[in-house]
C-alpha cells in the first residue's frame, strides 16, 4: 500500500514533539459529510481515513479484527465499516441508523466527518449532517455509475447551502481501475450537477478498500493526475475570508452583569469583523451606539471575527437582550415578521398549517404559524408537487408569520442568521429545519398605526378590566348555555362584554371554514384576533368554543397581556354530554353522517391547569355561573 | 482576515453551548470528574462567563476509592476559582457490601457512580448537567447529541433523539425531564492535551510519572493508594514510574509506566502510543456495545 506522505508524523513525534506541538497548534478546521448510496461504501471510506492517519489503536483494531469474522462482509479481511457503525441495534442489522460524527487529523487540519445514511427514508439525518458542513463527498459506486440517490444526495448538498462537493468514484478496483468508466461517470455527472446549480466539483477516482487515491495517488490510476482525496480535503477553502468580509452580526445570547461596573453582550459572531470604537445597531429595535470594549477571559481585544466567542459592552445604555443581534450600524440584518422559507419535516406527525410553533433562530425563540406549504420539492425529480401539509423527510415551501418581528439574513447570505429550526410545543420534539428564502414585503409595509388613545385608556372609561373568558369543553358540555348566563349577570353588574359564540361566528366570519383539524386551527386563531381587539378595546369577552387542541388555546393565551386570559374548563364527560344531545349531533356523529366530531373520531385535548373548571353534572348553570363570577370578580 | 485555528474553533463553539444553556436552562450544574476532560470543561465554563464566575454549581460523583492526589486538587481548585461544589456518594456502601475488589463491574459501577448521580441530579432539581464526555472516546458516543435528553427516570434512548442542525439547540423539556449537555462532543483526546498545554491548564499530578507503589494484575499496572488496596497473597508492592491517561476508580485504573514529568513528554507517549484511552479502564470491559447499555441507564 501507499505511504501516507501526510500522515506520516512518526518520525517528528519521536524525535522533537515540541515542534510537532507548535505545528499542529496551527492548524485549521474543516467539516465535511459522506453521503451515498447503501452500498457505495462510506462507512469503509471513513474507516480507512481513520485508520491511515493512525486514529485507531491496537485496541480497537483487535476488537475489529474479532467482529470482522463475527459481522463482517468482507470475509477474511478487515471490515472497516465495523469501525464507524456504532450503535448495537444497528450493528445487528449491518446499516447506519443516524448521523454520526467522527474525527482524525493530518498535520494540516483537523476534520470532522458527518456519516450520514443513504436510506430514502433518512432525509433528515443527511439535512442535519450536512447542515454544520463545508465539503461534501458525495460516493458513487463504479460499477453503478450515478444513480437516483446520487442525484437525490447531491441535490440536498446544494440545497443546504454547501459549496464544495467531491465527487468521490468508489470501488475503482473492481471496475479494472478503467479511465473510461471514470469519465462516463464524471461526465454523467457533470450534466446532472450543472442542472441542479452545482456548477463546481472536483472529481476523483478511489477504492476506500484498497486505498487507492486516499492518502496518496494511486500506482493504478497513472491517468488520474490528482489530488487524492486528503490532499484535496487539506487545501479546500474554508471560507473565512467571506465569512468575515460580510457586515458585522452577533446574535446575543447572554447578558453578562457581574457587577454594577460591567454590562456585556455575550456572543458568537455570526459574520463580519467588529473593532472597539465600531458604530453598531441593535436590531430589532433600531437604537444604535458604539462598541467600547470586547472582553475575553485571555484579555480585551482590539478586534474579533466571525466565528469567535466573545462579549461586547457598549458605549451607551441601550436595551439589549438575548435574542437581539448586534449588527454594523450602516448595513443591519432585516426583521420581519413575515417571510418565506423552504423547510425539511423531520417528525413522524405532519405539518399542521396555522398552528403555533416555537421557531428558534440564533438566539431568538418565538411562535410561528405557517400557511398551508405552496409546493412540495419531489426530492428525486424536484418537481413541485401541490401539498396541503408535509410529511416526515418531505421538503416544501411556504410563508410563515411569527408573533413579533425576528431578526435574520437570507439563508444563502447567511446560515447563522437564516436557518432555524421548529419544535413542537406539547411534545417539545425539533420537528422541522427551515431556510429563510426571503421576507415578505407586506410585513415590512404593513407598520403599526400608533394611537393616541390606548388600551388602558378604553378599560378606565369601562371602569374595568378587561378579560378574556374562554369557556373550552365537549360539545353539549353547557359552554355556550353558561357563558350567557355569565354575560347576563355581568351586564346586570353594569359591566361592559361581549359573547362570541362558536355557532354564530361560523355564519359569519369564519363561513369558509370546515371542521378540519387544519380549520379547526385557523377557527380559533381568528376567535383569538377578535377576541384580543375586543379587550383592547376595554370589553370582557366571553368565547363559547370546544377548541379541542391545547396548542390553539395556548396561541390565544399569549396573544393577550399575562392574566387577562381564564380559561374556563366546561368539565362535562362525555357519556353526559352525548347523553343530553341537544342539537342530536352526537346520533349523527356514531352514524358515521358527520366527520371530525369532538369526543368521537376527533380528539378533545382537555387542559391542564385551566384557571376555572366548572362541573355540569352537579351543578345548573345558573348555579356555574356564580362559581365563575365569583372567581373573576372584582374585574377593576 | 484572521483564520482561526481548529483549537480556537472549538474553543468558541464550546463557550457558544455552555451560554446556550445557561440562557435557556432553569438550574443547571457541571459534572466535575477533576479529571483532564472535566479540567478543560471547567477552563471553557470560566472562559464563557468571564468575567462573571461559572453561574453553576461543580457536581462531582465521588465512587469512595478515589485517588488521593485527585481530591486534593479537586478541593484546591474548587477553592482558588471560588466554586460551590457539591459532592454525591453512596454512603451505604460498606454496609451493603459494594467494593471494586468484590463486586462485578456493572453493579459496582452501577451502586458507586449511576445511582449517586442521578439521586444527585433529582435531589437538587438540576434540568441540566455538562458532562465532559467526547464522540472520539467510544463508538456509541459517536451518535449522541450535543444536547442530550433525558427522561424523568434520567434514561437515555438513542432511537428518540432530537436532530440538531447548525449551532441551534432545542432545550425544550417538560417537568421533570432533562438534558446532559456534552461542550467537548467534538474535541478529540489529542485536542485535549493541546489545549491543555497550550493554555497552561493545572491537571490533577496523576497524569505526571512519579514512583509509585504498585501491583501487577490481569495485565494492568494499579497503584496502591492508601491502605484500603486488598493485597492478594504473595503480592508485594513494587515502586514505579507511572502515570494515567485516564483516571477513575483507584482500584480499576490502570497505569502506564513512564519517565514522562512533562506535558509535551506524555503527548509524545500517547501519539506514540498503541492502545486507546479507555481500555485503562476495568468498568468498560465486557462485550463491546456496554458503554452504550450504560448510557441507556443513566452513566455518562
Amino acid at each position: 500500500m501507499n505511504t501516507p506522505s501526510s500522515f506520516q508524523t512518526d518520525a517528528l513525534i519521536a524525535e522533537d514533539i515540541d515542534a510537532y506541538l507548535h505545528a499542529h497548534q496551527h492548524k485549521s478546521l474543516l467539516r465535511f459529510i459522506t453521503c451515498g448510496s447503501v452500498d457505495d461504501g462510506k462507512s469503509t471510506l471513513i474507516g480507512r481515513l481513520l485508520y491511515d492517519s493512525k486514529m485507531i489503536f491496537e485496541d480497537q483494531l483487535a476488537a475489529l479484527e474479532s467482529d470482522s469474522i463475527k459481522h463482517g462482509t468482507q470475509g477474511e479481511e478487515i471490515d472497516f465499516a465495523l469501525l464507524v457503525d456504532g450503535l448495537a441495534a444497528e450493528r445487528e442489522q449491518g446499516i447506519t441508523i443516524d448521523v454520526a460524527y467522527r474525527f482524525f487529523t493530518t498535520e494540516k487540519r483537523k476534520f470532522i466527518v458527518a456519516d450520514t445514511p443513504g436510506h430514502e427514508q433518512y432525509t433528515r439525518n443527511m439535512v442535519t449532517g450536512a447542515s454544520t458542513a463545508d465539503l461534501a463527498v458525495i460516493l458513487v459506486d463504479a460499477r453503478k455509475g450515478v444513480l437516483q440517490q446520487t442525484r437525490r444526495h447531491s441535490w440536498l448538498v446544494h440545497l443546504i447551502g454547501i459549496r464544495h462537493v467531491v465527487l468521490a468514484v468508489n470501488k475503482m478496483d473492481l471496475v479494472g481501475y478503467d479511465q473510461a468508466t471514470f469519465d462516463a461517470i464524471v461526465a454523467d455527472y457533470r450534466a446532472f450537477a450543472e442542472g441542479i446549480g452545482i456548477t463546481d466539483f472536483t472529481a476523483i477516482p478511489i477504492s476506500g478498500f484498497k486505498g487507492d487515491n486516499i492518502t496518496a495517488l494511486s500506482a493504478n490510476t497513472p491517468w488520474y493526475a490528482g489530488p487524492a482525496l486528503i490532499e484535496h480535503l487539506e487545501s479546500v477553502d474554508v471560507d473565512n475570508a467571506a465569512e468575515q468580509a460580510q457586515p458585522f452580526r452577533m446574535p446575543v445570547q447572554w447578558v453578562n452583569r457581574p457587577n454594577l461596573d460591567f454590562r456585556g453582550f455575550a456572543g458568537l459572531i455570526a459574520s463580519g469583523t467588529v473593532r472597539v470604537g465600531d458604530p453598531v445597531r441593535i436590531v430589532p429595535s433600531g437604537k444604535t451606539s458604539t462598541v467600547k470594549s470586547i472582553t475575553t477571559f485571555d484579555g480585551e481585544l482590539d478586534e474579533a471575527v466571525a466565528g469567535q466567542s466573545v462579549t461586547i459592552s457598549l458605549a451607551d445604555e441601550v436595551d439589549c437582550s438575548r435574542g437581539d443581534v448586534i449588527a454594523a450600524a450602516g448595513d443591519p440584518p432585516q426583521a420581519s415578521d413575515q417571510f418565506c422559507a423552504t423547510f425539511v419535516w423531520m417528525d413522524e406527525e405532519a405539518l399542521k398549517p396555522g398552528r403555533g410553533y416555537w421557531l428558534k433562530l440564533g438566539t431568538q425563540t418565538v411562535t410561528a404559524t405557517i400557511q398551508p406549504p405552496k409546493y412540495e420539492i419531489d426530492v428525486n425529480s424536484r418537481e413541485h408537487l401541490a401539498a396541503r401539509t408535509l410529511g416526515l423527510n418531505s421538503i416544501g415551501v411556504a410563508e410563515f408569520a411569527t408573533d413579533r418581528p425576528i431578526t435574520f439574513e437570507p439563508y444563502e447570505t447567511n446560515r447563522q442568521l437564516g436557518g432555524f429550526i421548529l419544535i413542537d410545543k406539547y411534545t417539545n420534539a425539533t420537528v422541522a429545519a427551515g431556510m429563510i428564502a426571503f421576507s415578505l414585503r407586506r410585513a415590512e409595509n404593513v407598520h403599526w398605526q400608533p394611537v393616541s388613545i390606548t388600551r388602558e385608556d378604553h378599560a378606565g372609561m369601562k371602569n374595568q378590566t378587561p378579560r378574556v373568558l374562554w369557556f373550552t369543553g365537549l360539545s353539549g358540555s353547557g359552554k355556550s348555555t353558561i357563558a350567557n348566563e355569565v354575560e347576563k349577570q355581568l351586564f346586570v353588574m353594569n359591566r361592559h362584554t361581549f359573547l362570541l359564540d362558536g355557532d354564530n361566528v361560523r355564519h359569519g366570519l369564519n363561513r369558509d371554514l370546515g371542521f378540519t383539524e387544519a380549520d379547526r386551527i385557523e377557527n380559533i386563531r381568528r376567535v383569538g384576533e377578535v377576541a384580543k381587539l375586543m379587550a383592547d378595546a376595554g370589553l370582557i369577552v366571553l368565547t363559547a368554543f370546544i377548541s379541542p387542541f391545547r396548542a390553539e388555546r395556548q396561541m390565544v393565551r399569549d396573544m393577550l397581556p399575562e392574566g387577562e386570559f381564564v380559561e374556563i374548563f366546561v368539565d362535562t364527560p362525555l357519556e353526559v354530554a352525548e347523553g343530553r344531545d341537544v342539537k342530536g349531533l352526537y346520533k349523527k356523529a356514531r352514524e358515521g353522517k358527520l366527520k371530525n366530531f369532538t369526543g368521537i373520531d376527533s380528539p378533545y385535548e382537555p387542559p391542564e391547569n385551566p384557571e376555572i373548571r366548572v362541573n355540569t353534572v352537579d351543578m345548573t348553570p345558573e348555579e356555574a355561573a356564580r362559581y365563575i363570577i365569583d372567581r373573576i370578580l372584582p374585574l377593576k | 482576515m484572521r483564520n482561526l485555528t481548529h483549537l480556537e474553533r472549538l474553543e468558541a463553539e464550546s463557550i457558544h453551548i455552555f451560554r446556550e444553556v445557561v440562557a435557556e436552562a432553569e438550574n443547571p450544574v457541571m459534572l466535575y470528574s477533576v479529571g483532564k476532560d472535566s479540567s478543560v470543561m471547567l477552563h471553557l465554563a470560566r472562559k464563557a462567563f468571564y468575567p462573571a464566575p461559572p453561574p453553576f454549581p461543580m457536581l462531582h460523583v465521588a465512587s469512595g476509592w478515589d485517588f488521593q492526589d485527585l481530591l486534593v486538587h479537586r478541593d484546591r481548585t474548587v477553592r482558588e476559582y471560588g466554586l460551590k461544589l457539591i459532592i454525591a456518594q453512596n454512603e451505604d456502601a460498606e454496609a451493603q457490601g459494594i467494593n471494586p475488589f468484590d463486586t462485578g463491574s456493572a453493579l459496582y459501577s452501577q451502586a458507586q457512580l449511576t445511582d449517586p448521580l442521578k439521586r444527585a441530579l433529582t435531589a437538587h432539581g438540576f434540568d441540566a448537567a455538562f458532562g465532559g464526555g467526547r464522540r472520539d472516546e467510544e463508538k456509541a458516543r459517536a451518535k449522541e447529541r450535543i444536547f442530550s435528553f433525558r427522561t424523568a427516570a434520567h434514561r437515555w434512548d438513542p432511537k428518540n433523539q432530537r436532530p440538531e442542525l447548525w449551532n441551534l439547540y432545542n432545550a425544550k423539556k417538560a417537568k421533570g425531564e432533562s438534558i446532559r449537555v456534552f461542550p467537548l462532543s467534538n474535541w478529540t483526546e489529542l485536542d485535549i492535551w493541546q489545549y491543555i498545554a497550550l493554555e497552561n491548564i493545572d491537571i490533577v499530578p496523576l497524569y505526571f510519572a512519579k514512583p509509585r507503589p504498585t501491583v501487577e494484575r490481569d495485565g494492568m499496572i494499579l497503584v496502591v493508594d492508601d491502605e484500603r488496596f486488598r493485597l492478594e497473597a504473595g503480592e508485594e508492592p513494587v515502586t514505579r514510574s507511572v502515570r494515567f491517561r485516564t483516571l477513575g476508580c483507584y482500584p480499576l485504573t490502570g497505569a502506564t509506566v513512564s519517565e514522562a514529568t512533562e506535558m509535551s513528554h506524555f503527548i509524545q507517549e500517547m501519539l506514540l502510543a498503541t492502545s486507546s484511552e479507555r481500555q485503562g479502564r476495568a468498568i468498560d470491559k465486557g462485550q463491546s456495545a456496554s458503554m452504550e447499555d450504560k448510557k441507556q441507564e443513566g452513566y455518562f
